[in-house]
């Protein structure tokens, strides 16, 4: 019926692949999101003598493609002589990438905490801080989450172009398959549909909570 | 400390080369967004349409348009395709990547901005007594265009940055392209590498200052 | 006591306060009436420190409001203070949001906050909607939640700022009635106010405030029904 050089060992390949992109997505979110929050705080409460110079760094690494800016770090390394791995490489420059967008997105979420509704919070007698936690924090929450969803899963799909400093993760490892297979439309479209079922479902659950938070407002 | 000099003269004589790789980024990042916004079109319409057959389609090329990542789209296209029998060179493969990649994106994108149209806007054109395709032209299409203008200014800065992934199926004629070429005859990588990418910054903020420029006089209401 | 001596105020060039001298005595209920742009909500958000001003003094029971030492959020525990929206802390349910404050500045327990937040809800006849949304309740109901938010912290004085303006009018009774009741129970409070029939029945004084000046107060058979400055009666005129 239906003919293919394709061995559950090269479903096992490909998934290993899946994991190492997995590895990196968790590393470069979780530094990218500490890094992204502790400046979008900074930017959304920072004098614009601050914030304008903070603002103009921060959009460098979105203005640049993510494949130089990988080849650029992974260079810089060699020249200073650090002793890492393509992979380290890998999730510092995609960790330093995401709190870029997260800054922003930590940003919007704060700024849209209507200043009528913290003005009611601090005519209770609240404190600044009191204010931050109670009631900017849940409600920047709300606004801030589902981008971030998005964000993350931007990130996981972006992990692909770490193949070009020698990182194995599913791309790769599906073009590894293909090399001794030669079928690569059947493993390319294996490698996609492992892609989609990383993706979708989380976004459909990051959909489903900005409606739910939508209507509740 | 450093046991590396850098020799940047090598780079900046390079500069003319990769000025022309830039043009050749703009034309692909460009040629991808006029595909992409029409395919964008067309597929947000299909989304809409009575047939399950053309609903479920367009759904199925948004959904894995933005649910893959852009360099296997790429990859599809050129080793994918080769499997049936199209076999494309990597400009080509490059661009149909970006272009289903920005149609994917872009339908959502123009989902978005039409739902964001009151329809009382279309009722009120119509009780003036516009006809139906007048009414949207003149009424709807204008507010649309406001509502998408700063995703699709967004989607260009992508299409610009995404370019470079034509490097990785042997396109050398980019400004990535360029670059790698250099890269691979001198090993100067970090000076070559950095010119390209303060190239591309300023390629990517003069389309959003032209785009906000463009803004400012076009919707001054 | 709520004294105001000659006060000032200007946002950038623009002077929107410009010498307002008033005192407001426990159990007093005065209302400020004015067209818009007249200072009224300006001067309400002076009194308990949401705005500074440029000059004069303002005193609640002899804490001067605006002085380098004054701890703000001890002040804001006596007065309590009703926007005209409302708002409602969207993330928290009415009984939450009554409670958050007593809590958290009061440092009351759970137990305590509840028993005060139920009771406040139910004067102002919320009793039956405590654990819903207040995306969930209409305006008028959400503004009596804002009022029993505001008493919780059982304050000496209340401010409320045009509270009903923003209300569909078959909603403003229900919020005038529980300013009604909070009067006859002997609260302190300084309405302002574009119900000029409310501000007669419910006042022991009326001050009519334009472009940042009082041009004349008194008892609201006077300022109302009687009024001795031109402007009043012209401002009367216009809205009556």
């Amino acid at each position: 019926m239906f003919e293919t050089s394709v061995s559950w060992n090269d479903m096992l390949f490909l998934l290993q692949g899946a994991g190492t992109t997995l590895l990196i997505t968790l590393y470069a979110v979780l530094g990218g999101t500490l890094l992204g929050v502790a400046l979008g705080l900074a930017r959304a409460t920072a004098p614009w003598w601050l914030n304008a110079p903070l603002g103009a760094v921060l959009d460098v690494p979105r203005s640049v493609p993510l494949l130089i800016q990988l080849v650029l770090v992974n260079s810089f390394k060699s020249i200073l002589g650090l002793p890492w791995s393509a992979f380290t490489v890998a999730c510092v420059v995609l960790a330093i990438y995401t709190s870029t967008y997260c800054a922003e997105i930590v940003r919007g979420g704060i700024l849209a905490v209507p200043a009528t509704t913290r003005r009611a919070a601090r005519s209770l007698g609240l404190t600044y801080r009191q204010d931050l936690i109670e009631i900017v924090f849940p409600l920047a929450l709300r606004v801030a989450l589902p981008s971030w969803i998005g964000l993350t899963l931007g990130v996981m799909k972006d992990t692909a172009l770490v193949l070009w400093i020698g990182v194995v993760e599913l791309l790769r490892s599906s073009q590894i398959i293909v090399t001794r297979v030669q079928e690569p439309l059947f493993v390319l479209s294996i490698a996609g549909a492992i892609y989609f079922a990383m993706s979708f479902p989380i976004g459909r659950l990051g959909a489903r909570l900005e409606r739910r938070w939508r209507e509740n407002d | 400390m450093l046991d590396y000099t850098f020799h940047w003269r090598p780079a900046l004589n390079a500069l003319p080369a990769m000025l022309d790789g830039a043009l050749v980024t703009l034309q692909v990042a460009l040629l991808s967004m006029v595909i992409g916004t029409a395919g964008g079109v067309l597929l947000a319409l299909g989304r809409q349409s009575g047939s399950r057959v053309l609903r479920g389609g367009c759904t199925a090329w948004v959904e894995v348009a933005r649910n893959t990542p852009a360099l296997f789209q790429i990859y599809m296209a050129y080793f994918g395709l080769g499997s049936i029998g199209i076999q494309l060179d990597s400009y080509p493969a490059l661009l149909l990547g970006i272009a289903f990649n920005n149609a994917g994106y872009l339908a959502e994108t123009f989902r978005g901005g039409l739902r964001a149209i009151p329809p009382t806007q279309a009722r009120a054109a119509r009780s003036l007594g516009m006809s139906a395709p007048k009414a949207f032209r003149l009424v709807v299409l204008p507010q649309l265009f406001r509502a998408v203008f700063y995703p699709l200014t967004n989607q260009m800065v992508w299409a610009i940055l995404m370019t470079s992934l034509g490097v990785v199926v042997g396109l050398n004629t980019d400004l990535t392209g360029v670059t790698q070429e250099l890269n691979v005859k001198t090993f100067r990588t970090f000076e070559f590498f950095a010119i390209a990418a303060v190239l591309y910054y300023l390629l990517s903020k003069a389309v959003t200052l032209s785009a906000r420029l463009l803004a400012w006089r076009l919707f001054r209401y | 006591m709520i004294e105001l001596v000659d006060v000032r105020k200007s946002f950038g060039p623009l002077e929107v306060i410009r010498g307002v001298s008033m005192t407001v005595r426990r159990g007093e209920v005065v209302s400020i009436i004015g067209g818009s742009g007249s200072g009224k909500s300006t001067l309400l958000m002076c009194i308990n420190g949401l705005e500074a001003i440029q000059a004069g003094r303002i005193t609640v029971d002899g804490t001067e409001v605006h002085a380098r030492g004054t701890d703000l959020n001890r002040l804001r525990r006596r007065i309590g203070i009703v926007f005209q929206q409302w708002n409602a802390f969207p993330h928290l349910t009415v009984l939450e949001n009554v409670m958050l404050a007593p809590r958290k500045v009061l440092g009351q327990s759970r137990a305590e906050a509840e028993a005060v937040a139920v009771a406040k809800l139910r004067h102002v006849g919320l009793g039956d909607k405590l654990q819903v949304y207040p995306s969930r309740l209409s305006g008028g109901q959400q503004q009596r939640m804002a009022i029993a938010r505001a008493l919780a912290m059982s304050p000496d004085y209340m401010l409320f700022d045009e509270v009903t303006s923003a209300l569909d009018p078959q909603l403003v009774g229900e919020v005038l009635d529980t300013l009604r009741l909070l009067s006859a129970e002997g609260m302190t409070m300084i309405v302002v106010t574009h119900e000029i029939a409310f501000a007669r029945e419910v006042s022991h004084r009326v001050a009519f405030l334009q472009s940042g000046q009082i041009h004349e107060i008194g008892p609201p058979e006077q300022v109302i029904g009687n009024p001795q400055r031109p402007e009043t009666a012209a401002f009367l005129k216009a809205v009556l």
